[in-house]
This record gives C-alpha cells, structure tokens and sequence, in this order.
C-alpha cells in the first residue's frame, strides 16, 4: 500500500488514481456541516480562514469526545456530499485533499480536475478502528461547535481509498476484480 | 396496581445509551463475518475486514463503533396497571440520555431547531419518545440511536393500491440504490408497509429492532424479505459502496391494515451500526 504525506504538493496529487489503497500521514484539518457554513462566510467577509488553505487535507468528521489519555474519539468519515456545495470554492483557493465517505457533484468533481486536488474515501462506520491513526489533535477555530469545531489533527498511517483523481476518475463508477 | 419508579427508568435508559453506542450485537456481528468471508469484491472485502476488527476494537476499548452516535428514539410500552411514580416519565427518559451520552463520553448530535437555531444541545436531548399503554403491568422500553448517515437516506411513498407488490419492491429497491455508498452499507433495512403516512415510517423504524435470525412471522412477507435481500445483493454495492456481493445484512418489514385508497410505504435504511436495546421493568 502506498504511503501518502500531508499536506500534499500538486504533483503528488497528479500520480494517484482511483481504487488505489493509501495510506495518509501528517496535518488534516476537521471541518463538516457548521464549520463549512462558517468558512464560507468568513470568504464571503474577506476574512482569514481557520487555517493555510493551500495544499491542505481537510476530513469531513465530527468525532465523539476524547476520553482522558486519548486523542480522539470514535472518528470515522461523515458523507461528504453535504458539502458540496462549499467545496469548489475552497478547492478554487487551494485546498488539495478531502477525506470523507459517498458520492460527490458534477461542480465538486470539475474542481477536483480544474485545481489538480484528491478526494480520498474511508470506511464508513470504521470510527473506533480510524480514531487509531489518529495521534493528535489540536483545537483551531469554533470550539462552541463541539464536535463540529475545527480543529488540526496528526495522522499517521491513516487508511483510504483515492475515491476521485486530478483525472476525474471516480472509485464509485468503476468495476472491481471479482 | 403495580408502582414503578421512574428513576429505574432513567438508569435502564442512560445505561442502554452507554452500551448500544460501543458494543455491536452479537448477531449483527456474527452476520458481518459471515457476509466478510463471502465476499468476493476485493475492495468491499477489505472494508468488510475493517468493520469487523472495528467492532472488536470498539468492544475491547470501549470506543464507539461509529462517531455518529445517533439520534435517540425511545419507545415506550406501558402496562395499564402499572402505575409511574416519583416524578416524569418524559423528563426520566431524557435525563437518562442526557446523563447516558455526557458521562460515556458519546457525540452530541442534536440541534436546538431545525431551521432558525440549529445550535447543539450539547447532550444528545431531546430523545424522540413514542408511548403506547397496553395490557398488563410491564414497562417496555425499546431504544435506538440512529446516526444520519443512513437516517438522510431513508424514504416514503405513497404508491396506489394497483401498484401492488411489484411497487413495493422497486421502491424498496430504488431507496438501496439511490442509498448506494451513502449510507454506509452493508445495510440493515426496515420496510413499513400499510397504515398511515405517519404510521408507516414509525413501523419501518420499528422493523430495524427485529434480531438478525428473525422473519416477519407472515410466510407471505417472509418470502419478501428474503427476495428483497437477494435482489438488494445483485445491486452489487458492496460494502463502503466499493463494489462486491454484500449490499444489505437484512432486510425487515412490518406492516398494518391500511385504507381502501392507500398503500404506503416506507423504507428506513440503516448502517451495520444498528443500535437497539429493549428493557422490561
């Protein structure tokens, strides 16, 4: 399985294709529904987002509260197409890579290819098991958001799929050897 | 008259909270390795392998399965000769959640309005509570958290009686499909077919409370599940939506007595994590 560094460079980006199994490691910023919303107003006021949107990983995941001693809860992906509708603009900024689980729109997958980003698709309902690749995590923006807050997390040896390619190939429309 | 005391409430229910979010049932479980071992799409086999080291993880670690802990929905079956004492059975049951999803460390996932306030809760309340009084003096209480994944996927129809049983199949087909990788299959799927537009969804929910190696006690709507769950499985979703043999894990129907005009029908879809807990006081 192919080893993948966080953030990632538009070249690095360029050699993946769909169906290949990854593993990420490095800097991911969390970010679903709320914390979208909230990121788009912050475009739409001119104002600086949470975090250095260029070349970023942001994971769409609302974890369960860390108990004492541990990083991160059960952490597993959230479906990625409630976003879409703020992903081309973030992917026109700069963003590189997504992670998240489910199908993705016409608009998010022309992004993808216009700005040479990934999106990457992990084991839905796999949150206890994830949550292990997960070495820390530090809290950035909208902490009144609770698990929807932004926050930066280290991940090493984070298990995925690349779901969509700079290409435009997509894992969900392609055949698997039986 | 037999007196329960609604404190005993609130603990069955903060403790089911605790348990269903970070052990998968036995059976489900059990299905899940059976499905992993079958199957033949090679990426769908490494998500299925995943799901199954996740339950065992999640059960020796004490995680929860999944990060959407759900949404809870409580239903009550109250005996008409018992008789709730020491305050609310309502605020019983949602202090029960509260103090279940803060103390066990599970997600917050309820919003204070849909529309105009959507700001967190912060302790998963308010729970969906249905109660029904019945004969007896039982107290029944049967749990589920639904997390939304699956839940945004679910749909209802109202077909017309010509449409008959080939409608109900392809809406129930359709619903898996158009579910596809959404959902987080493999899935567990609750069809409740008759009653209102209303009674039909509750059913479909209650259907996913049904144990894995249960029927529906009607030959007629048994042979249904089991052909709904062979054609879901041609749909060749696989598990993660990655492509292979497993679609749904089981497919359950309920259904009531309906009007003259109707035929609804309604289609609850949910993911492996199929939280439920029944408790009889």
């Amino acid at each position: 399985m192919r080893s993948v560094t966080l953030p990632m460079d538009e070249a690095t980006a360029k050699s993946l294709r769909a169906g290949e199994a990854v593993l990420l490691s490095g800097t991911v910023y969390t970010a679903r529904d709320a914390a979208h919303k909230k990121m788009h107003e912050c475009i739409r006021n001119g104002e600086p987002l949470p975090f250095e949107i260029r070349d970023a990983s942001v994971y769409y995941v609302g974890p369960t509260p860390a108990k004492p001693g541990t990083a991160i809860g059960s952490a597993g992906p959230t479906t990625s197409s409630r976003m879409d509708a703020y992903t081309p603009e973030l992917l026109d900024l700069g963003l590189r890579t997504m992670i998240g689980k489910g199908r993705r729109s016409e608009a998010v997958k022309e992004a993808i290819q216009r700005n040479h980003a990934v999106y990457f698709v992990c084991c839905g309902g796999a949150g206890a098991l994830l949550s292990h690749a997960v070495q820390e995590r530090e809290m950035l923006a909208w902490p009144e958001l609770l698990s929807e807050a932004v926050t930066k997390l280290t991940v090493k040896d984070f298990p995925c799929f690349v779901g969509i390619d700079s290409l435009g190939n997509d894992i969900y429309e392609m055949e698997d050897e039986e | 008259m037999r007196e329960v005391d609604v404190s005993r409430i609130k603990e069955a229910v903060k403790q089911a909270c605790g348990e269903m979010a970070v052990y998968c049932s036995s059976d489900i479980l059990e299905k899940l390795k059976e499905r992993r071992d079958a199957e033949t799409g090679r990426r769908s086999k490494i998500a299925m392998e995943m799901l199954v080291e996740n339950a065992e993880l999640a059960a020796g670690e004490n995680i929860p399965i999944c990060q959407d802990t759900g949404l809870v929905t409580v239903y009550v079956t109250l005996g008409q000769e018992v008789h709730l004492a020491g305050g609310s059975l309502k605020e019983a049951i949602q202090q029960g959640v509260r103090e279940g999803y803060t103390e066990n460390f599970l997600r917050a996932s309820v919003v204070k309005d849909p529309l105009f306030d959507r700001s967190n809760t912060k302790d998963n309340t308010p729970a969906v509570i249905y109660t029904e009084i019945a004969d007896g003096e039982e107290v029944k209480i049967e749990l589920t958290a639904k997390g939304f994944g699956s839940e945004n996927m679910s749909r209802i129809a109202m077909l017309k009686p010509a449409e008959g049983l080939d409608g109900v199949k392809k809406f129930v087909i359709d619903t898996i499909r158009l579910a596809g990788p959404n959902a987080c299959p493999p899935m567990i799927v609750g069809v409740g077919i008759g009653g209102t537009f209303d009674y039909s969804a509750v059913l479909s929910k209650k259907a996913l409370l049904r144990p894995m190696k249960e029927y529906n006690p009607d030959p007629q709507y048994k042979a249904l599940e089991e052909e709904l769950e062979r054609e879901a499985d041609q749909l060749k979703i696989g598990a993660m939506g990655l492509h292979g043999n497993t679609t749904v894990l089981k497919v359950s129907i309920l259904s009531a007595p309906t009007h003259i005009a109707g035929l609804p029908c309604a289609v609850n879809i949910c993911c492996h994590a199929c939280r439920h807990r029944e408790i009889v006081l």
